[in-house]
């Protein structure tokens, strides 16, 4: 089956705009602290699947997603089996307790969690286990097993990652531009301040600042109680975390797309279109910012992973059920199969969003061919 | 009748009037001479090397500058706000609030400032090994370097201080967090100096006046030290100033989430970690957090300065 180009392309508006479409329903529904039906969830991820895949096909990517695949897959268990061994050398063991267990009691419970096979035995037990999706069970949360607390909390941390991200190019983007089509003005100046201020404040200075603000009432009384300090339980407990997290990747994204901005107007082609007579936004927007983007995108691998190890410290200060709490917790409890757990899942997660990047660049500039 | 030459003895001085450099010059100025010329044309970034060094003296001479002692309590004093006698407030133990950011500015920063070396030490002579020796020795040790750098920093950060903190090689509390933090720091810090490091010397290994040392039968030592050593030292120096910041910021971090210094001792990070939990006595955040942003604001803003005057090809990115 052969299309014409236009075909093509056409084909992959659709799937852009229908995905964007898609995603705006959901974001909508969450907000307005509707569930989001299983229904739509799956056409989501249908959706996005099938324009990756269409992405992929139409860039002739196939060789190269899979050489990618196979090599995060190596990466991973590298991971995995480095964590592994770590834990495992760390002196003294996950039951030792102030008040030392009858051994009887230690070696039953060390014989549950199989504790007592060789290292080679546990580690292939983990392996085989990872594989199939089962990642044992919790020392600490009894009976519980792991597959079950990621599946309850990585949602929570997702939504959070997830916003923060959109709240950063939403943010970003546009202060960029502006500071762009401004500069060498106080305007330019006091912007490109304001995104350098927001990469030096440390979340864990203005998280708190802001509960103290918007949830305590100090100094001014009348925001008292104005937005909640702690918890996820509807879109009014997204505002604080969110804005929080996402300051910091917003200010790199508008440095970032100021530079980039800034390099492309200078191009010839732009120079036609202002001679041509191209309104001064259309201008910025149309010719110039989408010339622009490829540094942003760049930027966005590096930034999902700061987005997700800064929810820790987010996840904790607002008191939010995600799973960076479990990290943290998990560590100083020893829980290994909750660390390991958790450790795959970011792992995964972060090579994964790498990849999407990749693919990303070819589509946002067909000149890029990765081989 | 032969001609007579004048033969020109290099020895000789020059007639009057004549100028060896030609009838056009400029006092020789050297790279580095004027990368200062451009760094001091940057107010901003003299402004926050000044401030650095302030905040550097005070770290040092934190024992005289500071007014009170950061762990003496006084019951009658707790949660005061700003005030002429305690200049910040003092803490919910009644501490002196000012004399505990002086004391965290002197953990903070040395943390900050040495563990940006040793990164320096470790990811510089692996990245010039990699980047020297080329080929296969090179791909290996990128590899290695790729491996590493998919683990999230914070997951290997938090793991090496557990099994740190597990280990009992030092008496004092505070000795044994300042060594966790250190080696989890530099653990985790050298791998993106290698890289930059790697591919500054393969750059330069290519350019001409390297071609040139070689072919006069210059030594591999001699090559590296007298002629690569110095071309990248400039890029480094930047990175270096990017890297210490980001140091003070991780410790912050881990003495926040209480993986780091414990309380009494102060840092930044711990001060900030009092001043969440105190929630509505402001002053306690404020001004911790205000110490650690200004310090993060100078160094990107130095940063920023010495990247366009060392650095220029590096500029706008």
């Amino acid at each position: 089956m052969s299309l014409s180009h236009q075909q093509y392309a056409l084909i992959g508006r659709v799937l852009a705009w229908g995905l964007a479409a898609l995603l705006a329903v959901a974001i909508g529904l969450d907000l307005a602290d509707y569930e989001i039906p299983g229904a739509l969830r799956l056409a989501l991820v249908g959706w996005g699947f099938a324009a990756v895949s269409f992405a992929i096909i139409r860039q002739n990517m196939l060789a190269y997603v899979t050489k990618r695949l196979v090599e995060a897959a190596l990466v991973v268990w590298v991971i995995a089996t480095l964590t592994f061994l770590l834990l495992r050398f760390i002196p003294g063991g996950p039951f030792d307790t102030e008040k030392a267990l009858p051994p009887e009691v230690k070696a039953n419970i060390e014989a549950k969690y199989g504790l007592n096979d060789p290292l080679t035995k546990q580690y292939a037990d983990f392996i085989v286990g990872a594989v199939q999706g089962d990642l044992g069970e919790s020392y600490k949360y009894i009976g519980r097993s792991v597959s079950d607390i990621i599946g309850e909390s990585l949602p929570v941390s997702a939504q959070l990652g997830f916003y923060s991200m959109l709240l950063a190019f939403a943010i970003g983007i546009p202060l960029g531009v502006f500071a762009a089509s401004k500069h060498n003005t106080w305007l330019d100046t006091g912007a490109m301040f304001a995104a350098i201020s927001g990469v030096a404040l440390p979340s864990f200075v203005i998280g708190p600042l802001l509960v103290t603000v918007f949830s305590f009432g100090v100094p001014f009384a009348f925001l008292h109680g104005t937005l909640p300090p702690a918890l996820w339980e509807s879109s009014v407990y997204y505002v604080l975390p969110v804005l929080t997290l996402g300051m910091r990747p917003a200010a790199i994204i508008a440095r970032l797309t100021r530079s980039s901005v800034l390099e492309v107007i200078q191009s010839d082609f732009v120079r036609t279109a202002k001679a041509k007579g191209v309104a001064h936004l259309t201008l910025l927007y149309k010719h110039v910012l989408k010339n622009s983007l490829i540094p942003v995108l760049t930027i966005s691998g590096p930034l999902v992973a700061g987005i997700l190890s800064g929810s820790f410290v987010i996840e904790i200060i607002f008191a939010i059920p995600g799973m960076g709490k479990h990290l943290v917790q998990s560590v100083t409890n020893r829980d290994y199969p909750l660390i390991l757990g958790v450790t795959l899942v970011y792992a995964v997660l972060l090579v994964i969003a790498n990849l999407i990047v990749d693919i990303l660049y070819t589509v946002v500039d067909p000149r890029i061919k990765l081989t | 009748m032969p001609i007579s030459v004048p033969t020109l003895n290099p020895n000789d001085p020059l007639p009057e009037g004549v100028d060896a450099a030609g009838p056009v010059s400029a006092p020789a100025r050297s790279l580095w001479s004027d990368g200062f010329r451009r760094l001091r044309k940057n107010r901003a970034a003299v402004v926050s090397g000044i401030f650095i060094l302030f905040i550097c003296l005070m770290a040092a001479f934190a024992d005289v500058v500071a007014p009170y002692s950061f762990e003496t309590q006084n019951i009658d004093e707790m949660l005061q706000g700003p005030s002429a006698k305690h200049w910040f407030g003092t803490d919910s133990l009644g501490r002196d609030l000012l004399s505990r950011v002086i004391y965290g500015a002197r953990m903070s920063m040395s943390v900050g400032v040495l563990t940006a070396i040793v990164s320096l030490l470790i990811g510089g002579i692996y990245g010039a090994i990699s980047g020297w020796v080329g080929g296969r020795v090179d791909a290996a040790m990128m590899r290695a370097i790729d491996i590493l750098q998919a683990v999230p920093e914070l997951l290997l950060l938090i793991l090496v201080m557990v099994v740190f903190n597990s280990v009992d090689v030092f008496e004092s509390p505070e000795l044994k967090a300042l060594t966790g933090i250190f080696l989890a720091l530099s653990i985790v810090g050298w791998v993106g100096l290698a890289r930059i490091v790697r591919g500054q010397v393969m750059q330069v290994k290519q350019s001409l006046y390297v071609e040139a040392a070689q072919a006069l039968g210059a030594k591999g030592r001699v090559v590296l030290f007298r002629h690569i050593f110095p071309n990248i030292l400039g890029p480094i120096i930047v990175v270096l100033t990017f890297q210490i910041p980001s140091n003070v910021l991780f410790e912050s971090f881990l003495s926040f989430i209480g993986l780091g210094l414990q309380p009494p001792f102060s840092s930044w990070g711990v001060l900030c970690n009092d001043g969440w939990k105190a929630k509505t006595d402001p002053h306690l955040i404020i001004f911790p957090g205000l110490a650690l942003y200004l310090t993060m604001l100078a160094f990107n803003l130095l940063g920023d300065g010495l990247r366009d005057a060392f650095d220029p090809k590096m500029k706008n990115r």
